[in-house]
Formats: structure tokens, C-alpha cells, sequence
């Protein structure tokens, strides 16, 4: 182990974190965040949503389990994360299903991580004084701070060309074993006749892909670029605008390309998915000072009035307010009365702001796969 | 959906008696609930027949029975009060199966009283366990491999499919009872008849052994919405096959990849959908196979519990709050996370590791089997917080308070070969217990011999495992070797390897240098585990941590992981590197806990800690509370303005003390309430420079030090019984033959009569004082206490309240029991039932001046013996003694409040108290013992404390009291039937007054001979019986053919005692009333007259309210 080098974790706003060096040498800068879940680290790493952001995990034993090639998030299953940062690396991994140490896996993917810092003050000090970005390194501290601050601001920043693919592709893979029903209570449903889905993929998670192949879905995942007139040529029955990193605003040939789209394919989107359509709807976008990332996070359903608990990963929110016109709210953020679901039933359109497909965190919104595909089922009976 | 309108009385059932399975927990569940069901505006009506708990405060509810909990009383309070509804989940299976039977006997609907919290079908199909299996497949969940048998007959044909080791799983019974893991053929047959005899419905399972399995724990809620939520999962560190309530727990979940996660919790929401239960908390159990993952659902309580207390201690989700309010018809998403004002319906998500550790009271149950198993053993509990795992596994190893100041070796004080050796085995209801002997000693161990009997040891889960385990990696043992010895998870043994690496790099370095300092604090390592490696002392630890500026910091539990600021200031102690614990400018005061529950320190001391805290915020002083056992009342964050939850040593109390005087005005710590535990740290905080509030640690010390308190004795006149010290054993015989037999044998500074003894002989006494040195080994005070023992005096107990310059009378009991029982397992009865005035005035005028003289400013108990009219004194306790919460009950008196004010400087008179007027009504308190939960272990009474918990019986007449209480502990007295004496000589001529009353009422007296021919000759009719020796068909026969309803039996000394083993035990075994000594039979046939003769035939139930408004004449 390397963890005996000190390293540090350095704040744009001049704040320092002692710790020690764990995962790839070197230094790394990205906006600075945290998220509170304390399952699923590898889902995390792997997610293209936080392509580009020094990540860090509140649940202080990170490694537990090891590395395994089914849990990442990403098609290529490498790790999207600019930095790591834990408050105690587990030294072995202890899981049936581990393949490899979770250090061995930051070190092969050139991972810059710190481990045993102090993650609770650090967190603390996000929630306060908002995401920033920082720099870790064994480095001068003054030398990281000021690499910190050359780093380039998360606002108005394109992530998404960083992670979309660069051409069309399939995807079969279903859920597998770990497949569960997405409405555990309900009978079990006929069998759908098997519909072709475009997917604008921003940075998708795969297991967002898994859960519409286990809906019925052919899928042509489609750079985040491709123009509307060419998705139509495609013929899909339905369109899913994907997850990604950034800033919604920084991606308005997307929010084109939905517009295009809007009342011609019924369309789903989550998370950057769900910011782009609200766009494409006439509403606004802002960033959070502190973001949603966690999977214990209260949803209220308006229509049903229930609650469900999601995962979330996002740092630009959908203004409520400005949601208005032929698109309405659906779901909203429990505690801070946030955006997170709006429709347009006229366009049949409809997003969420938090991830249904979970991976990690709870599943109990699966069954907005199924509302997706009734509304395919009922456009391509027309 | 908010607050239901259709309800406006709501009837709380609590959980009885502590018994092992069922303590505190419940008081804490049961307190939450009522307050916030009182703050919604519903009219309470509270029964518990445990009078140590905050939840039968006469403030809390409107209506509080302090009566039995059988269907019979529960029946005649619905009569009374008519309740709207009944909400039986916050008072654990004792209040569920109160439930079931109010159900079916058809008084719920008799009286329309809805059960809210819980629907009939869900208790059954939840406790039922064929129904359970049932709900279980179409749920799609699996579960272990089982199947229900009623007879031997049928156990033995399942058996077949499931193959050995099978589990013992009896039906309806609480922690587990009955249960038994059965390893060959041989002993299946007699294991399962025990099984079907715990078994109400005489029905157990046996099931597929998972033992070694992973087992995790998830505390759910569901609400009418079907909203549901996971408030924390918990991971048992002690694999499949150990009860879980003794098992070394960890939150959360540590080693288990989201994906499995998930798929416990859509497992767990599925079972509560199938179970049915619509609102409120439930636990769901698992067992996970580490090979291949493979999940099994094994057991789920649709009701608050053990682990939902820890739950909710471990992540601040106030579980039980929470389940009463949705049970009158919130939802999740009306209800608000009182920490962070956030909504309610979240999953908690937690930035640290909490460790739980069950403690053990095996030294008190000489001849039980210490092996752990299915059936729950640990009589309480300590919690801890840490921000890393083994960090919150020290704390709690020190928060045990077992002698162990971390994770320590037992090198040293267990020879690992003579743990290794096989126990003997032996028929554990015929035969008695071996006398227990000093361990032989060996020739020290070669490192191999260590290390093959450390490895002999670590297969078989027992109390002090862990320690083993860490002791295996320290003997050269690998991570893999140990979890292949254990079946315990490699990633908890590599922490514990992590641990030791330390340990060693410490006592190797040069010097203690701030990195290596600071790494090995951040380990959880306490200063004097670093003293000891270190080779100096806790004092030069500290020196150098302050040189350092190596200090703890404080964090705040909040649900969150630090999303939302918290406003409760709930803490934990971490060697991180920022302090939440913002403390405040006010008049502080500290007030210490007593740790974790063990047998003579539990609920009642934390029953005082809370109404010190009460009573400090009536004067609008702030309030710190300091404990760590999660259990508690005085752990939760609503009791207390601010509350730690640490250890109780030195080093982490005087942290928070730092801390909490940096700021504001720290008036001082109270010492006086959490029992021996604070008090042992009185005179090092002292020394440190903090102030105790009340009692000096000098007037704690001149009480304890038995010279020092002679003195104190001689020169106010009072007489004690003849006493000296030893410390050693030829001393010792020297003073017992001067003083004379029979002597009274004990340790000094140790709390619950431990290693106390009554010694008749020379060869008694040269038995046992090796064995009471060895039981003070823990506490560093070899010093041996020797008392002329008063055979046949009436014990009294006394606690009163000083100011220090006057000093008034809380309550006199008088113990039924004579002196030689322990006074906390002895029945006692308030007022005084046989004493003369003149008596009680001389014993309330020597108490009065000893509190005066001793310069008692707070509480203290007395306990005088009283003894052909002369009045001994026993022992003061300038401290809350374990009756207090009794007198507070009997008497409407919160003394423990009284004292609390007087210690901040109120005087008696500025609170206007004197000696409270005599009730017009008679308490009774009995014990209740844990003997069922202990196979082969003798019920008889002596000196050594061994009951768990306690009731109380409150009625207009001593034998209706007593009556009520022997209820309460769960006999049921018939009022005709076979009663069968047998007693020492000394007791003849009672005994056969008591078996002319028992034929009066209608009872067959059965005896052995010597009994049986007293009898005869006051002519009254005797029916003659072999005893055991004397062979077949003798007594216990006929304790096993039914035949016998009341048991009466007394011995004197050894050989007598053993040889009357086996009529104890059956009677325990087939739960016949059994009364050990004279008074107590003299008492139960009191009461039976009293029913027999009484004109009205039902049972009379009153609140407490009504019997202290009655005695103030209102």
C-alpha cells in the first residue's frame, strides 16, 4: 500500500485537508462533492454523471467489498470520477462477487485518491460554503490551492462531449439475475411486443440501459449530437434522453434536438435527461449550492401522494416556477421542495430529475420504466 | 391522511418486568410513544407492572396501572377505562400477546377497543411460525428448510430433511427461549421436548442449520400509504447461529455490495407487505450465505424492539415516535425528522460505525452453559460510536465495563488451555452444579501451546470471543485461519489484525511522536490500553496528548451524514479534526449514566438519571447526560438538552467535562445516580479538578471504607453486625473464627452482591475466598469483607434525602425474605407489614443521623437488619439505590427529583419536604429471575444478587399486594391443588402453621418425611413423599406428572441445597409457583386467604393516580 505518503486535498477557497495518498500517484483537480450513500461505491466511480468531479464518500469504510466487473455504471466499466476521496480505504475486500481491490482498480484506471481525511468536516464545509473545486496532490498546500482555482468552473462547462459515445451502438444486456419487477405488488403483466428505443445517451448509466432492455426495449444508444431528423429516421418507438455530467445549459444543441423531438416520439428522460426536456419546455436551470447525491432522497409522487426514496446525483435543479405551459410538475423534492419530475402529456414527454434504474440506492421508482413503455405501447398503437 | 378523530383514549400496554430478551428498551419505546400520542392530544392510559420504568411516571399519561400484565387485569382495566383503542407494538411480544388474547377472548370487541399499530392477522402470521413460512414463499422469499412438529414423533421425521445440525425454534416464546441448536441425533429427543415445553402452544420448529451463514438485520417502517422506509441495517459480527441480541452488532452493514443491499431491503419491503403490516416499525432478520450470496428470510417482529432501540440510538430516527404517530393515521411525509426539521420520511444514512456488545452475567449463574446460541443469554447492552469500525469496537469493549479498557489480550487472566478443555456434561435438571472451585494452576504456556489452545477456543461463540479472536491474530493466527476457525467475516478480522499491528508498533517505536499518537487514538485506543504498552501511566498519556494537542473532538449525530445542519446536539467522540459540539453558555450540569445493564445496576438507575435531568430543567439548568447503553430512556436525545453517548472511564467523562467547560458555567457532575459506575470515578474526577455536585467523594468513601465507617458506627452508637477485612484467606479464617459462624462473605466495592456469600464452615469459607478474590480481580481491590451473618433477621431498606443539614425519610421497606437474600431479589413491602412502631421510629432516627453525619447532601439507603427487636445497620449507599423508582411509585414522592434539587444547592425547606405521610395503601415489590434462560443453574436464594428486574403489586392490604405482585412475575396461584413442603428444621414449626392455613383453603399437603411427620403431629392430614434419594416415585415425579401446584421448599447449607437441586428446577421447568424461604410462603399463603376470603370476586385494579391522590386525601 501507498497509504503511508501524505497528501492533501486542497479547496478554491484556500481550505486544506490533510490525508494520506491512496489509489493512482499524481494530482487531480474537479469540482469538489460529496454523496452520503453508504452502499455502492463502485456504481459511483463509474458513474459519467460525476466524469470530471473529485467525489467524496461519507460513509467512512470505502473498499469493503472489493471491485467486480457487473457493478460499474459505465458501458466500458471504467471510472468516471476526477478524484476519490474516503475516510478509511478498506486494506482487503471482503465479497463473494470481488475481482480485485478497489485500490489495485483506482491505480489501474490512474484514480487519484486520499484516504483518512477528516470526510465529515470536509462535508460539512461543502454544505456550508457550496461545491467548489479543489485539487488533491502531495504537493505544497499553497500549490494546490492554486491549482484548485486555475481549474475551470463547473457552470457553462460541456461534460457531456467528454463522455457521449462517438457513434451509434445496441445494447442487449438485461438485469439478469438481479433483475427484480419494476411494480413488485402488481400480477405480473402480458408479455410486450418488443419496442425500438432511441437513446440520447449524455453519459448513461448501464444499468438504465439494463432495466429498458428488461422492459422490452431494442435499444440504438446515439450520440448526445445526433440531430432530431436523423433519430426519426431511425424510426423508434420512443425516445430516453439519458443521465450526464455538468451543466444542462452548457448543452443547448440537445435541448434542440429535443424541441425537434417534442410531440413526435414519446419521450423519457432522467436526471441531465430530465433538465434538457424541461429546457426544451421553456424552463430554466440552476446550479445548487451543494447538490443531491445520495440514496436515501424523499420523492413525493403528486399524482399518488406517495413517497418514494431515490437516488440522486445532481448539482443543476429545474426551477419549479418556471415550469409552465404544456408541461406541469409531477414530483417534488421532499425536503427542499425541488424540482423533480415534470410531463408533458400533450408532447407525451415525461422526466425525473432523480434515477429510477437506482444502481446504487433503493428501487422504488422502477416503475417509471413501465409508465414509459405504456406510453410507447399506447403511441405505437395509434 | 392526518391525526385519526375517531379515537380519543388510546390504551399502551409496556413490557413488564426486566427479563433477559426484554428490557429497557421497552420503556424507552413505550415512554416515545406515550409522549407523542399525549402531545397529539389523545387521552393515555398506560399499563405496566414494572415500577422502575419513566413510562409508569405518574406526570406522563393521564391513567397508569402499575398492575400484572395477565388478561385478567388487562380485561378489568379495559372495563374501567373503556378505551377507544389499543396500541399493543411499542411493548414488546410481552403487549403483543396481550393483544392476541384480548382478541380472542372477545374483550377487545366486547368493549370496541381497535388495535391500532398492529392487525390480529399480522401478529399471528408474524409470530406464527408456520404461517410465517407460508406468507414467506408466496412472498417469493426463501427461507431456511424447516417444518412444524407438535411431538418428538413429528421432530423426528422432519429432522430427515433438514439433517444435523438442526435449529429448535419453540413457537410464541420471547428472545428466543427454548431455542437450541442440536448437533447429533443424541440429544435431539431431549432438546426438543424442552422446546415444546417452552412453547405456549407446545409447538416447535425445526429447521436447516445456516449456522456460519452472515446475518444482517434491517429496521423498517411502513406507513397506511405504503410508503416504507429503511432506517438502518445491521450487521452481526458473531455469524448465523448465536441470538442476536447476543451477538457483537455493527451499523451499518459493512461488507455488503449495494446489489445485496438492495436486495435485503426489497425483501424486507416485500415481507411487511405480505405480513400485513400496515403502520409502524418491524425488524426483518436475514441470514446471507458468504459463499455464493444466497439470501433467506429468518424471522421479522411487527413491533418495535430490542434492535429498533439501537436503531434508532444509532442513526437519531426516532423509531418508536415515529410508529405511534403513524399508528393513529399519519403518514411518513406529515411527520418531520425532528434533528435536521427535514421531512420524516428519509432513509437515515449514517457517517460512522456503531457497535453494539451484549454483556454477560455467566459469574452469577455458576453450572450455565456459557456457550453462546439460539437461545439469548446477555442480560444488557453497551452501544458506541466511532468514525471507523474498530474505533466504536474499543469504545465499546471499555463501555462494557467488564474490566477490559479496549480490545485488550486475556493473556494472563484466562489461561486459554483450561478454556479449551471440554466441559463436563451432566443431567442439567437432576443434578446439581458442581461447587465451584479455584482454577488449578498450571505451568506458564510455550507460545504453541497458546496458540493451539486459543484455536481450540475461537470455535465456539461465547462471551468474550472477540477477545479470543484478537488474542488468535496476536498468537500468529491468520485472517483466514481465524475466519475459518469462526466463520466471522475476513473484513472484520482484518481490522481486528489492523488493531494489533498497532499495538505493536506502538510498544516498539521510540517514542509516542504526534503522527504515531494520533493514528493509534484514531484506532479507538484508550490512554491507559497506551500506558500498558507504553509501560507508564494513564496520567503520562494525557500529559502527552496535551503536549500534542491531541484531543477528541465532538461530532453530532444527525441522520444525515452531515447533509443538514442538526439541531439536536446528540454526540460522539472521534479523534477528527472539528468540534460540533457548539456548547452553550448556560449553567451546566453533568450527570453521569450507569452503562450498560447488568444484574444489580439497570433500569432503575437510569430511571434516577432521567429525573435528575427532569428536575434540573424545572430549575432551568442545562442538562448534559453521558451514557452508553443504548436501551435507555437517558439516551434518548429528547431527555436530556445535550447528550454524549460515550463510555463511562475517566479519560472519555473528562473529555466531555473539558469540553462542556469551556463554555458557559459548569456547576458539576452528578455522580449519585447511574449506580456504581459514576461513583467508582468519583474520587479520579475529583483529583482532576471536577467538581461533584452533592456527596463528597470523601462521604462516599468514609461509607465504603469499612474502617472508616466503623469509626463513623461507633461513634454514633450503632450497632452493626461484627465485621472486619481480609486480604487474604488465612485472615479471613482468623476473623470468621473469631466472630463466629455463620459469616457473610464479600467483596468490597462491587455492586449486585457479587462473589458474595454466607459461609457455615471453615472449608465453606476456604472454598469460596479464593473464588471472591478472583471476582475482585476487575475492580484492582483485593479486599475481602467479613461479617457476623444474622441468621433469621428481618431486612429493612431505607432511602431518604438530605441537604446536608436535614434529612427526611423517602420510604421504609421491609423485605419479605429474611437477611442472607440479597436485597435486591428479595421481595419487599412498603410500609413496614410486621415491624413495631417503635422499630421503624428507631430505624428512620438512625438513618436521618447517619446522612446528617456523613454530610449526605443528595440520596442514600440504608439497610438495617432487625433482629429480636435490636436494630443492626448493614450498609449505607450514599448514593440512588436500586428501590428508589419503587418508593417514588409507592409514595407519588419523585425522591430521585428531590435529591437532584437539593445537590444544585435547594435546601429541604426552600422545597418545602419532609417526611411523607404514610400511604393508606401497601407496595409490594418482587424480583424476577432469569433461572428458565439458565439450564442447570439452582433457583435457590442467597446472597448473591441474580434477578433481573422487578413489579410491583399496590393493593389496600399486604396480601393483596403480595398477591398482584407474585402474579405480576407471571405464576398463577390456584387457590386449590396438591401443595407440597419440605423445609429445614429451623422452619418446621412455620411451615406447619402454613400448611394447616393451606388445607384450610382447600389444598393436599404433600411432604417429604421429616416435614411430613411435624405436620402430622399438629394433626393436621399429610400425604408423604420420597425425596429424590430415596428413589422412585418420589417428588419430582410428581412435579412432573402435574401433580403438584405450590412447592415450598427451604434447605440449610451444601450438601442439602444440592441434594434438593432437582425439586427447584423441575418446578421451574413446569412453572409451578416455588417459594425457597419461610416468609415468602408464609406471604403467598396470606394472599391466597385474601382471595379466598375476599367478598368481591374480581381482581381490583386502581391507577397509580388514584392511590396517591387517595393517600393525600384528595
Amino acid at each position: 500500500m501507498t497509504a503511508t505518503r501524505k497528501a492533501r486535498l486542497a479547496l478554491a477557497d484556500g481550505t486544506v485537508f490533510e490525508g494520506r495518498a491512496w489509489g493512482a500517484d499524481g494530482h487531480t483537480t474537479g469540482e469538489v462533492v460529496f454523496t452520503t450513500g453508504m452502499t455502492g461505491y463502485q456504481e459511483v466511480l463509474t458513474d459519467p454523471s460525476y466524469h470530471g468531479q473529485i467525489v467524496t464518500m461519507t460513509a467512512p469504510h470505502i473498499g469493503n467489498t472489493g471491485v467486480n466487473d457487473a457493478d460499474p455504471e459505465s458501458l466500458d466499466g471504467k471510472p468516471h470520477v476526477a478524484g476519490y476521496v474516503v475516510r478509511d480505504p478498506s486494506p482487503i475486500p471482503s465479497s463473494w462477487r470481488s475481482q480485485q481491490t478497489l485500490e489495485a482498480h483506482l491505480a489501474e484506471h490512474g484514480i487519484v485518491g486520499i484516504g483518512g481525511i477528516d470526510t465529515r468536516r470536509l462535508t460539512r464545509h461543502l454544505r456550508d460554503h457550496g461545491s467548489q473545486n479543489g485539487c488533491i496532490g502531495t504537493e505544497e498546500a499553497s500549490d494546490l490551492v492554486d491549482r484548485a482555482r486555475a481549474a475551470p468552473d463547473m457552470n457553462g462547462l460541456d461534460l457531456v462531449a467528454r463522455v457521449t459515445p462517438t457513434s451509434a451502438y445496441e445494447f442487449e444486456e438485461s438485469r439478469g439475475d438481479w433483475a427484480v419487477p419494476f411494480k413488485p405488488h402488481d400480477p405480473p403483466r402480458a408479455k410486450r411486443p418488443r419496442r425500438h428505443i432511441a437513446v440520447l445517451d449524455f453519459g448513461v448509466k448501464r444499468h438504465i440501459l439494463r432495466c429498458l432492455v428488461d422492459a422490452g426495449c431494442r435499444i440504438t444508444g446515439l450520440p448526445a449530437s445526433t440531430p432530431a431528423k436523423k433519430i426519426l429516421e431511425l424510426e423508434p418507438d420512443g425516445v430516453f434522453l439519458s443521465n450526464g455530467p455538468g451543466d444542462p445549459a452548457a448543452v443547448q444543441y440537445a435541448v434542440a434536438t429535443i424541441r425537434d423531438l417534442l410531440g413526435k416520439k414519446p419521450i423519457f428522460g432522467i436526471c441531465l435527461g430530465h433538465q434538457l426536456l424541461a429546457q426544451a419546455l421553456g424552463a430554466k436551470t440552476h446550479k445548487l449550492k451543494f447538490g443531491h447525491r445520495g440514496l436515501n432522497q424523499p420523492v413525493k409522487d403528486l399524482a399518488t401522494g406517495r413517497i418514494e426514496i431515490t437516488t440522486q446525483n445532481h448539482g443543476f435543479v429545474v426551477d419549479v416556477e418556471s415550469i409552465s405551459g404544456q408541461a406541469r410538475t409531477t414530483h417534488l423534492h421532499l425536503n427542499d421542495g425541488t424540482s423533480e419530475g415534470l410531463e408533458a402529456p400533450d408532447a407525451g414527454a415525461f422526466s425525473v430529475q432523480y434515477h429510477p434504474e437506482a444502481a446504487a440506492g433503493p428501487h422504488d421508482s422502477l416503475y417509471l420504466f413501465e409508465r414509459f413503455l405504456d406510453a410507447v405501447d399506447e403511441s405505437a398503437g395509434h | 391522511m392526518p391525526r385519526r378523530d375517531d379515537i380519543q383514549k388510546i390504551l399502551l400496554i409496556g413490557s413488564g418486568p426486566i427479563v433477559i430478551g426484554q428490557a429497557c428498551e421497552f420503556d424507552y419505546s413505550g415512554t416515545q410513544g406515550a409522549k407523542a400520542l399525549v402531545e397529539l392530544g389523545y387521552e393515555v392510559v398506560l399499563v405496566n407492572s414494572n415500577p422502575a420504568t419513566i413510562m409508569t411516571d405518574p406526570e406522563l399519561v393521564r391513567r397508569t396501572y402499575i398492575e400484572p400484565l395477565d388478561h385478567e387485569t388487562l380485561a378489568a382495566i379495559i372495563e374501567r377505562e373503556r378505551p377507544d383503542a389499543l396500541l399493543p407494538t411499542l411493548g414488546g411480544q410481552t403487549a403483543l400477546n396481550l393483544a392476541l388474547e384480548l382478541h380472542e377472548s372477545g374483550v377487545l370487541s366486547k368493549f370496541s377497543v381497535k388495535l391500532i399499530g398492529a392487525s390480529v392477522d399480522a401478529i399471528r402470521k408474524a409470530e406464527d411460525r408456520a404461517l410465517f413460512k407460508e406468507a414467506m414463499t408466496t412472498a417469493g422469499l426463501e427461507s431456511p428448510r424447516s417444518g412444524f412438529a407438535k411431538s418428538i414423533e413429528e421432530a423426528l421425521e422432519i429432522v430427515q430433511h433438514t439433517g444435523y445440525p438442526a435449529i429448535l425454534r419453540p413457537s410464541f416464546t420471547m428472545g428466543g427461549a427454548g431455542g437450541a441448536v442440536v448437533d447429533s441425533p443424541a440429544e435431539f429427543e431431549e432438546k426438543v421436548a424442552w422446546a415444546l415445553q417452552q412453547s405456549p402452544t407446545t409447538e416447535v420448529l425445526v429447521e436447516e442449520s445456516i449456522i456460519g451463514w452472515k446475518e444482517f438485520e434491517l429496521e423498517v417502517i411502513r406507513d397506511r400509504a405504503d410508503n416504507f422506509i429503511v432506517v438502518c441495517s445491521i450487521e452481526n459480527i458473531d455469524p448465523m447461529g448465536v441470538h442476536t441480541g447476543d451477538s457483537i452488532t455493527v451499523a451499518p452493514a459493512m461488507t455488503l455490495t449495494d446489489r445485496e443491499f438492495q436486495r435485503l431491503r426489497d425483501a424486507a419491503r416485500s415481507v411487511m407487505h405480505e405480513i400485513g403490516v400496515e403502520t409502524g416499525g418491524s425488524n426483518v432478520q436475514f441470514a446471507l450465505n458468504p459463499a455464493d450470496g444466497r439470501v433467506l428470510v429468518i424471522e421479522m417482529n411487527p413491533r418495535v424492539s430490542r434492535s429498533s432501540a439501537l436503531a434508532s440510538k444509532a442513526t437519531g430516527y426516532p423509531i418508536a415516535k415515529v410508529a405511534a404517530k403513524l399508528a393513529v393515521g399519519f403518514t411518513l411525509d406529515e411527520l418531520e425528522n425532528d434533528i435536521t426539521g427535514t421531512s420524516a420520511a428519509f432513509e437515515p444514512t449514517i457517517d460512522y460505525v456503531v457497535v453494539k456488545w451484549p454483556r454477560f452475567a455467566f459469574e452469577k449463574f455458576p453450572g450455565a452453559d456459557a456457550r453462546l446460541g439460539t437461545q439469548m443469554k446477555s442480560v444488557g447492552e453497551a452501544m458506541s460510536i466511532g468514525r471507523t469500525f474498530i474505533e466504536a469496537l474499543q469504545k465499546a469493549a471499555r463501555s462494557l465495563e467488564t474490566g477490559k479498557d479496549g480490545l485488550v489480550s486475556l493473556h494472563g487472566r484466562s489461561d486459554y488451555r483450561l478454556l479449551a478443555a471440554k466441559p463436563t456434561t451432566r443431567d442439567l435438571v437432576n443434578e446439581a452444579p458442581a461447587e465451584p472451585r479455584p482454577p488449578p494452576t498450571l505451568p506458564p504456556p510455550s507460545q504453541s501451546e497458546i496458540r493451539a489452545a486459543v484455536e481450540g477456543v475461537i470455535g465456539t461463540a461465547t462471551a468474550d470471543r472477540l477477545f479470543y479472536v484478537a488474542d488468535a491474530l496476536r498468537a500468529g493466527m491468520t485472517v483466514d485461519e481465524v475466519n475459518e476457525a469462526t466463520a466471522i467475516d475476513r473484513w472484520f478480522l482484518e481490522q481486528l489484525r489492523l488493531m494489533v499491528e498497532q499495538e505493536r508498533t506502538v510498544a516498539a517505536a521510540d517514542e509516542l511522536d504526534e503522527e504515531l499518537l494520533r493514528d493509534t487514538k484514531r484506532l479507538g485506543f484508550s490512554d491507559t490500553q497506551i500506558a500498558r504498552l507504553r509501560r507508564c501511566t494513564e496520567e503520562d498519556v494525557r500529559a502527552r496528548r496535551e503536549e500534542l494537542g491531541i484531543r477528541p473532538v465532538f461530532a453530532r449525530v444527525d441522520t444525515c451524514a452531515a447533509e443538514f445542519v442538526a439541531r439536536t446536539p446528540y454526540m460522539y467522540s472521534s479523534y477528527e479534526s472539528e468540534s460540533e459540539s457548539e456548547v452553550t453558555a448556560a449553567k451546566k450540569v453533568i450527570i453521569l449514566g450507569g452503562g450498560p445493564n447488568r444484574i444489580g445496576q439497570g433500569i432503575e438507575f437510569d430511571y434516577c438519571c432521567c429525573h435528575a435531568v427532569f428536575a434540573l430543567r424545572e430549575l432551568g439548568i442545562e442538562t448534559v447526560m453521558v451514557n452508553c447503553n443504548p436501551e435507555t430512556v437517558s439516551t434518548d436525545y429528547d431527555t436530556s438538552d445535550r447528550l454524549y453517548f460515550e463510555p463511562l472511564t475517566l479519560e472519555d467523562v473528562l473529555a466531555i467535562c473539558i469540553e462542556e467547560a469551556s463554555k458557559g458555567e459548569l456547576l458539576g457532575v452528578m455522580v449519585q445516580f447511574g449506580g456504581q459506575t459514576p461513583l467508582k470515578l468519583s474520587a479520579a474526577l475529583e483529583k482532576c479538578g471536577i467538581k461533584l455536585l452533592g456527596t463528597s467523594a470523601d462521604a462516599i468513601d468514609r461509607a465504603e471504607d469499612r474502617e472508616r465507617f466503623d469509626a463513623l458506627l461507633r461513634k454514633l452508637e450503632f450497632e452493626r453486625p461484627e465485621a472486619s477485612t481480609a486480604t487474604n484467606v488465612e485472615d479471613a479464617l482468623a476473623i470468621a473464627r473469631r466472630i463466629g459462624y455463620p459469616v457473610l462473605v464479600r467483596p468490597s466495592y462491587v455492586l449486585g452482591g457479587r462473589g458474595m456469600m454466607i459461609c457455615w464452615h471453615d472449608e465453606d469459607l476456604v472454598a469460596y475466598a479464593g473464588l471472591a478474590m478472583e471476582a475482585m480481580r476487575d475492580v484492582g481491590s483485593q479486599v475481602l469483607l467479613i461479617d457476623q451473618f444474622l441468621t433469621d433477621a428481618i431486612e429493612v431498606d431505607v432511602d431518604t434525602v438530605s441537604d446536608g443539614k436535614r434529612a427526611v425519610i423517602g420510604g421504609v421497606m421491609q423485605h419479605v425474605e429474611e437477611a442472607g437474600v440479597h436485597s435486591g431479589d428479595s421481595a419487599c413491602v412498603l410500609p413496614p407489614h410486621t415491624l413495631t412502631a417503635d422499630v421503624i421510629a428507631r430505624i428512620e432516627s438512625q438513618a436521618k443521623a447517619l446522612a446528617i453525619e456523613l454530610g449526605v447532601v443528595g440520596l442514600m439507603n440504608v439497610q438495617f437488619a432487625v433482629k429480636n427487636d435490636e436494630v443492626y445497620i448493614i450498609e449505607v449507599n450514599p448514593r440512588a439505590s436500586r428501590t428508589v423508582p419503587f418508593v417514588s411509585k409507592a409514595t407519588g414522592r419523585p425522591l430521585a427529583k428531590i435529591a437532584a434539587k437539593v445537590m444544585v444547592g435547594k435546601t429541604l425547606d426552600e422545597l418545602g419536604v419532609d417526611d411523607g405521610s404514610i400511604p393508606m395503601h401497601v407496595a409490594v415489590k418482587e424480583s424476577v429471575f432469569p433461572f428458565t434462560k439458565f439450564p442447570g443453574v439452582d433457583t435457590q436464594l442467597g446472597p448473591e444478587m441474580r434477578s433481573t428486574g422487578e413489579v410491583m403489586g399496590i393493593a389496600t392490604t399486604a396480601p393483596v399486594a403480595f398477591g398482584k405482585a407474585v402474579a405480576a412475575i407471571g405464576f398463577s396461584l390456584p387457590t386449590r391443588g396438591r401443595a407440597f413442603i419440605s423445609v429445614k428444621d429451623s422452619d418446621k414449626g412455620e411451615a406447619c402453621q402454613v400448611a394447616r392455613r393451606l388445607r384450610n383453603l382447600g389444598y393436599t399437603i404433600v411432604a417429604t418425611r421429616g416435614t411430613a411427620e411435624a405436620i402430622r403431629l399438629t394433626r393436621v392430614p399429610c400425604e408423604m413423599v420420597n425425596k429424590v434419594q430415596e428413589g422412585s416415585p418420589h417428588v419430582v415425579d410428581a412435579i412432573n406428572s402435574g401433580a403438584i401446584q405450590i412447592v415450598v421448599n427451604t434447605t440449610l447449607g451444601g450438601q442439602e441445597i444440592r441434594d434438593s437441586y432437582s425439586i427447584r428446577r423441575s418446578a421451574l421447568l413446569a412453572n409451578i409457583p416455588y417459594f425457597t424461604t419461610m416468609p415468602a410462603a408464609v406471604a403467598v399463603t396470606a394472599s391466597l386467604e385474601a382471595r379466598v376470603y375476599a367478598t368481591a370476586g374480581s381482581r381490583r385494579v386502581r391507577s397509580v393516580q388514584e392511590w396517591h391522590a387517595r393517600m393525600n386525601g384528595h
